[in-house]
């Protein structure tokens, strides 16, 4: 399908194209197996620019929106999904002090993270407080120029290894959802340490810990936006991310079926190669027609994200996230299956796609909260149409 | 550092078909490429610039889509390009080639050090660099694997010097080079870099300026095919190797057939 891109979409695609068949593809296993993090593939991502690039010129990035986002983290995800996450991860950390943060906050935060310097992470996440945002337990407690946070955020992504992180606390829980507010906090911070690294099923290659806060001292100037926002911002912030985990599932899909496709033509049984066999046709048929459609959705909805990104589009931005998820599981579950036995071995790239496709059903809302979001929304339009 | 890199447009494939009636190569329908070595010319060019301070220009000859080649060198961080191009250049042979870019070379002017490739993939002549040092008449060291040291002293210009390691079949010379030299460049010295995302939007929009015979002063007589003495009569495919003979028996009996093998061949 043609998507009509532009030069730099497509100087975008090819570079991080050549880049992950060159740079990643070699070591993806390694990273898979050890679970260290890919410091010189981030070293490289930035210097070739690729970092950044939704940071907005004046602060030193290219100035591209969600949609060249949705395009890199696809093409990078098509070889390794782990290693585009952290890419990935820096953008949902980054977004809430580009949307809210005062001239002083960007100038301070967003060159370093448009030269790929510094990693960023986004906490909401606590053991206790999933989907159930409003039960969260971390306390950001104002005295004197500081806010005093206590409490603990668990599976952040790049925790221990970003530098930067946007934490959402609660400045006043008898305000439920009301009372959150957002912090940037820096590593290093008195009273900010890491928990233990986590051991994950796929995505190996991005770091997951905890974050600990313990009478963990953060100035004042360092508040997000207004206290009582956090809720808002972090919701506005999830809408304008979901694209980018959406491409991240449409990478590992389409790189599921680059491969299948590939290695049905090279694996020969009864005589001839295993794509001259119907029964494999057809499952090849159908993820293709699923990647596409998914594609489709997810570069419309990041279309429209770039276009206005004061409106939120939180429906097209859940649905886009909620299908390419599902996609990106069903397809890499086939793929798997073209591969036969060879499949399921880890020394084959197909496993580790399926492992590492679970996830983005899971993360950054699962798709059943994300059901009730488009659900809630299509009910909302419905009743404003007929009380209108 | 003045740096100057020379770069050949190639086709992307080692298996060019062959016009039998001009003897050339090929070029419709082939993607193309940087010549592969001269990449390395070129990122070794970018890193002494990047070490010393100064400048890379990369200049081609070849017809106006080499431009596209050049663009790419800008991406990996060459500051300028420069594309000498003609009709009057076509047919030119590695003589004629290594003329009309020793001239274009003096219409840059002042430089310290001039790298090529040690080959093109598609010619394999190796000539052309030693030719561009000769017309020049500088020195140059060729098939060089690593810079061991530059002394590159703008007070004292005629004590700079390079030392090089030259690869050789059994090992390798260290050879020590004055500048202004050229030197050849084999794929051992680096790993080209990949273009950066804000250098190939920059390449994008360079001006490539177009270099003809009558702005490098080149002497009509020693351009193009007319100031080619190498002329192609004909180029052919080597016949396949065809397979030995495969004597099979006792050892007593296979060393009597080996010799009269031997000397129904008249070997011995």
């Amino acid at each position: 399908m043609d998507y009509f891109l532009d030069d730099d979409q497509k100087m975008i695609v090819e570079l991080a194209r050549k880049f992950a068949h060159e740079k990643i593809k070699p070591v993806r296993e390694h990273y898979d197996e050890t679970e260290e993090f890919p410091w010189p593939i981030m070293e490289e991502l930035a210097k070739l620019d690729l970092c950044g690039i939704f940071v907005p010129q004046e602060y030193g990035g290219l100035g591209k929106t969600i949609f060249e986002t949705v395009l890199l983290v696809e093409e990078l995800s098509k070889v390794d999904g782990g290693i585009a996450l952290t890419l990935a991860a820096t953008g949902l950390g980054t977004f809430p002090i580009m949307l809210y943060g005062t001239e002083e906050q960007k100038k301070k935060y967003l060159p370093d993270i448009a030269k790929g310097k510094k990693q960023v992470s986004f906490a909401i996440t606590e053991a206790n407080s999933g989907s159930d945002v409003a039960s969260m337990q971390t306390i950001a407690k104002k005295e004197g120029d500081y806010y005093i946070l206590n409490g603990t955020k668990c599976f952040i992504t790049s925790a221990g290894d970003s530098e930067i992180y946007t934490v959402v606390a609660m400045t006043d829980k008898t305000r439920g959802s009301r009372g959150a507010s957002i912090f940037i906090l820096e590593k290093g911070m008195e009273g900010f340490t890491f928990g233990k690294k986590e051991k994950k099923m796929g995505i190996r290659a991005s770091s997951t810990r905890e974050l600990v806060f313990n009478n963990c001292k953060v100035p004042r100037e360092n508040l997000l936006g207004k206290e009582g926002q956090g809720f808002i911002i972090a919701m506005k912030t999830l809408d304008i991310s979901r694209p980018g985990v959406a491409s991240q599932a449409l990478g590992i899909a389409a790189g599921a079926l680059e491969d299948a496709v590939e290695y049905s033509r090279q694996r020969k049984q009864f005589g001839n190669p295993i794509s001259s066999l119907q029964a494999i046709q057809h499952i090849l048929a159908d993820m293709a027609t699923q990647v596409e459609a998914a594609r489709a959705l997810v570069y419309a909805t990041a279309k429209m994200v770039a276009a206005d990104m004061k409106t939120r589009h939180t429906r097209e931005c859940a649905m886009s996230k909620l299908f390419a998820s599902d996609v990106a599981m069903k397809v890499t579950v086939d793929a798997v299956q073209v591969y036969g036995g060879y499949g399921y071995m880890r020394e084959y790239p197909m496993e580790k796609r399926m492992r590492d496709a679970k996830i983005t059903q899971i993360y950054e809302g699962t798709n059943q909260v994300l059901r009730n979001e488009i659900a809630a929304a299509l009910i909302k339009e419905n009743l404003q149409k007929s009380s209108s | 550092m003045n740096i100057i890199v020379c770069i050949k447009q190639v086709p992307a494939t080692t298996n060019v078909q062959i016009d039998d009636k001009t003897c050339t190569l090929k070029r419709e329908g082939v993607e193309s490429i940087i010549n592969p070595f001269d990449e390395y010319a070129v990122e070794e060019g970018v890193r002494l610039k990047e070490k010393l301070g100064g400048k890379v220009t990369v200049i081609s000859m070849g017809p106006p889509q080499a431009e596209s080649a050049l663009r790419e060198t800008l991406s990996r961080g060459a500051d300028e390009a420069v594309l000498v191009t003609d009709r009057a250049f076509a047919g030119a042979d590695t003589l004629a080639t290594s003329y009309t870019l020793a001239m274009a070379i003096r219409t840059v002017g002042q430089f310290d050090l001039i790298i090529c490739g040690k080959q093109a993939s598609d010619g394999d002549t190796a000539q052309v660099g030693p030719g561009i040092a000769e017309a020049l008449d500088i020195a140059h060291v060729s098939y060089v694997r690593k810079i061991e040291q530059t002394t590159n002293k703008l007070d004292n210009p005629a004590d700079n010097c390079m030392r090089v390691e030259r690869m050789m079949e059994d090992g390798y010379d260290i050879v020590e080079v004055p500048l202004p030299a050229l030197i050849t460049v084999v794929k051992d010295i680096n790993t080209p870099r990949l273009p950066s995302l804000k250098g190939m939007m920059a390449a994008k929009k360079a001006q490539i300026p177009h270099w003809n015979a009558e702005k490098i002063n080149a002497d009509k007589s020693r351009i193009g095919l007319s100031g080619s003495p190498t002329w192609v009569k004909k180029i052919f495919y080597p016949p396949p190797r065809k397979g030995g003979d495969m004597l099979s028996g006792e050892p007593q009996e296979l060393a009597k057939k080996l010799v009269d093998k031997l000397r129904e061949l008249k070997v011995i």
